[in-house]
């Protein structure tokens, strides 16, 4: 990722009906704005739905984007959430070689307590884990050295704190 | 084309439903449509008929909705702009699928930019075989998202009830613009079997913005009641709210000189002594010097267009700036204010009054006044036939009480300055857009509303002929439209920007060879008008007003004119060219957009 300070993660409550993720997609990138992430999930109403959109860009470009999603018919509202207002988590699957017992031993150790092993077959590894986008970053770099063939990635999601909605 | 489908309506929609029962109780979907359209008022559909939208044509068989059959589906796209701007209710437009549907975009786009409600139905293929491409398919819904306020994709035919409703309630609250239904022919032919044509709106995110709070329309008090050098700017939000009453109050409250945006022109009569006119790009010499001198702007239902700001950092330099506006992605986006309030500018600005010291502000206007006298509008007859000479006679015949519709280009900007607008809705132009083409339909839709009004469509050579197959509706349905066609036989403004930036280098703006557009006319049956000469411009220009049915006028200027005071893009209101800059002088590129 480029600039950490310029990562923004946008949460939105929309109505559930056909063509708003295009539309909220749209605005941001017309003001060139790249989406690093984007979360869609059911409300616990389920006439809603909640996306979380990571996206890199100015913060004055930011402030215009979510007025102008909150303008969106179909979305309930749009707000910017940190770190500090509320809770962040991703989920990461990495699939590293793996070929002989000493290496699963080595990366049962680099993972303890932090991550698991989903699954092994074929010489091959597959690792989940969730965590903070910060905590995920630092396993990607450790498994690194174990030639990490795949990552995927949930992209993250966000829950304001106390009674703040999200 | 009606009376093909009225001979076979009765049979087809009886044998679909094979049922006994009174027609109101099995309606198509296409019927409740129609049904839904005259609940709400509507008395005209512009449209095109096709394949996939035939459901629809044949319900409006028997309608007390009038349709009126364009020649082309961007003519009825402006049409129905053209109606709801001149009489603030939403125009509705019906076409079919694909290049019908596709051909709507430049106007839906149009209205958009400038806020205008308008109701755009198109047919689309049947539902199994969307996105299969078939027969005049086109993805309108995925097309128009972006120039749209809102749309549909009707995917249920007990659905349409429901969201005709809300498309009615999005299009013409808060921040009007077009809203898109895609109606699916499987859709409209299948039985409606809902139980009401009145059913509640299902619209969880849509907040209109209604009063400004109260503490910030205090705060926008106190800056007033300091300012020495206050600058009302009054724009299409303004006259969408009727707020000009109020403003006319607030104005003589605070003792304010007035001035307008393109589309804001008439919200505050154009002839009163506060009112500088028309500022921005080429806007009058004194409201460009009147913004470089205010101590104060206060927008009221502007957004800060370019044309107004070319340069940000420029614009108003130490003045307060003041921002009100109903859509709340409006602030700051352009210029950052030290004040603001979001929500309706009438009853915004009517509790502003309450809340505005009584003001005398005599230095100020008549430093104003000053400007006023020394940088008018100005021309010269020595040359032969101006475009200016032709519209400020056009508006000592019509002394602003004419709703003038205008194309895009010079003749727009000179209409803009020639003529006084005295009233919001007597001025219609694409302003956000700038749609060549627009003026002429709009016209039409202006003239559908405003029957007893004089209705002039003031239009380039280049601009005209890009729409002028409308003539055939002003010729069927008797419109006594009047269009002034001011041919100057070029691009004009584009070779304008050739000339003055560009080294003279004229490329894609000749438009030698057009056609005799008095013969035009004619072929369509409607009366031509021929003006060339300065000495009978005035009167022939009377006659063609005074004509009782449809007339073209055919004003022929000189070819090469330029349009003053100009700002040029992207600078400021300091960096104004009051005049024509002498043949040697050299101008650097504009880097504003366009």
């Amino acid at each position: 990722m480029n600039n950490k300070n310029n990562i923004h993660t946008i949460s939105l409550l929309v109505a559930n009906k056909p063509g708003v993720l295009i539309r909220c997609a749209q605005i941001f990138a017309r003001r060139g704005f790249n989406i690093d992430s984007l979360v869609v999930s059911p409300a616990v109403n389920e006439k809603f739905s909640r996306m979380t959109i990571t996206a890199q860009g100015d913060p004055e470009t930011l402030e215009q984007i979510i007025k102008q999603s909150a303008k969106l018919i179909d979305v309930v509202h749009a707000e910017e959430h940190t770190g500090l207002d509320s809770v962040d988590r991703e989920y990461a699957l990495f699939k590293v070689r793996c070929k002989t017992a000493a290496q699963k031993t080595a990366i049962q150790k680099i993972i303890r307590g932090k991550a698991h092993i989903e699954d092994s077959s074929e010489g091959f590894l597959i690792i989940g884990q969730s965590g903070t986008t910060f905590e995920l970053d630092k396993m990607e770099d450790k498994l690194k050295e174990y030639k990490i063939i795949e990552m995927v990635r949930s992209g993250k999601l966000v829950m304001a704190k106390g009674r703040d909605e999200t | 084309m009606t009376k093909k489908s009225s001979t076979s309506k009765s049979k087809s929609t009886k044998t679909k439903n094979s049922s006994a029962k009174a027609p109101q109780q099995q309606m198509t979907g296409a019927e409740a449509l129609i049904k839904c359209l005259e609940d709400h008022g509507v008395e005209y559909i512009w449209g095109l008929s096709g394949g996939a939208a035939i459901p629809i044509f044949d319900a409006l068989v028997g309608s007390k909705i009038k349709l009126i059959l364009v020649r082309h589906e961007q003519g009825a796209a402006h049409i129905a702009d053209g109606y709801a701007r001149a009489t603030g209710k939403p125009g509705v437009v019906l076409v079919t699928s694909g290049p019908g549907a596709t051909n709507t975009v430049t106007g839906i786009m149009t209205a958009h930019m400038d806020s205008v409600p308008m109701i755009v139905l198109t047919g689309q293929t049947i539902s199994p075989m969307l996105g299969k491409d078939a027969f005049q398919e086109a993805d309108i819904f995925g097309i128009t998202m972006p120039v749209v306020k809102h749309s549909y994709l009707v995917r249920e035919t007990n659905d349409i009830p429901r969201i005709v409703k809300e498309s009615f309630h999005i299009t013409n609250t808060g921040r009007p613009g077009p809203v898109h239904i895609d109606l699916p022919k499987d859709i409209t032919s299948a039985p409606f079997t809902g139980k009401t044509l009145d059913p509640k709106m299902d619209l969880p995110g849509y907040k209109v913005p209604s009063k400004g709070k109260v503490s910030d329309i205090k705060k926008i008090a106190k800056l007033f009641n300091k300012s020495e050098r206050p600058l009302l700017l009054v724009g299409h939000g303004a006259i969408i709210a009727q707020a000009s009453e109020a403003i006319k109050k607030l104005a003589r409250k605070i003792d304010s000189p007035v001035t307008n945006t393109l589309l804001g022109k008439g919200c505050f009569p154009e002839n009163d002594p506060l009112s500088v006119g028309m500022l921005g790009m080429h806007g009058t010499a004194y409201a460009n010097k009147a913004l470089t001198r205010c101590d104060l702007i206060c927008s009221i239902g502007s957004r800060f267009d370019d044309r107004i700001n070319g340069k940000n950092d420029e614009f108003c330099i130490g003045a307060k700036k003041i921002h009100i506006d109903i859509d709340p992605a409006e602030m700051g986006k352009i210029v950052k204010c030290d004040a603001s309030a979001t929500g309706d500018a009438r009853s915004i600005v009517e509790e502003l009054i309450k809340h505005v010291d009584k003001a005398d502000h005599s230095e100020w206007k008549k430093e104003v006044d000053g400007y006023k006298r020394d940088f008018p509008l100005k021309f010269s007859d020595s040359d032969g036939l101006t475009a200016q000479r032709v519209l400020a006679d056009l508006q000592d015949i019509t002394k602003g009480n004419a709703i003038i519709s205008t194309d895009v280009g010079q003749h727009q900007m000179w209409s803009a300055q020639f003529n006084l607008t005295l009233k919001g809705e007597k001025w219609l132009s694409s302003g956000g857009a700038g749609t060549m083409g627009f003026g002429f339909p709009a016209a039409i839709g202006a003239q559908f509303g405003c029957p007893d009004d004089l209705v002039v469509a003031v239009c380039g050579d280049g601009g005209f002929q890009m729409t002028l197959f409308e003539l055939s509706t002003i010729f069927i349905h008797k419109l006594p439209v009047k269009i002034l066609v001011v041919d100057n036989k070029y691009l004009g403004m584009v070779r304008q920007w050739q000339e003055l930036f560009f080294d003279n280098r004229y490329s894609g703006v000749d438009l030698e060879g057009n056609p005799d557009f008095i013969k035009l006319a004619e072929a369509y049956g409607i009366k031509g008008f021929h003006i060339d000469k300065v000495s009978h411009c005035h009167q022939r220009l009377k006659e063609a007003m005074e004509y009782k049915g449809p007339a073209l006028i055919h004003a022929e200027v000189i070819k090469e004119d330029n349009v003053f005071p100009m700002i040029p893009a992207g600078k400021s209101a300091y960096d104004m060219i009051i005049e024509a800059p002498s043949k040697d002088t050299k101008l650097e590129k504009p880097t504003g957009s366009t």
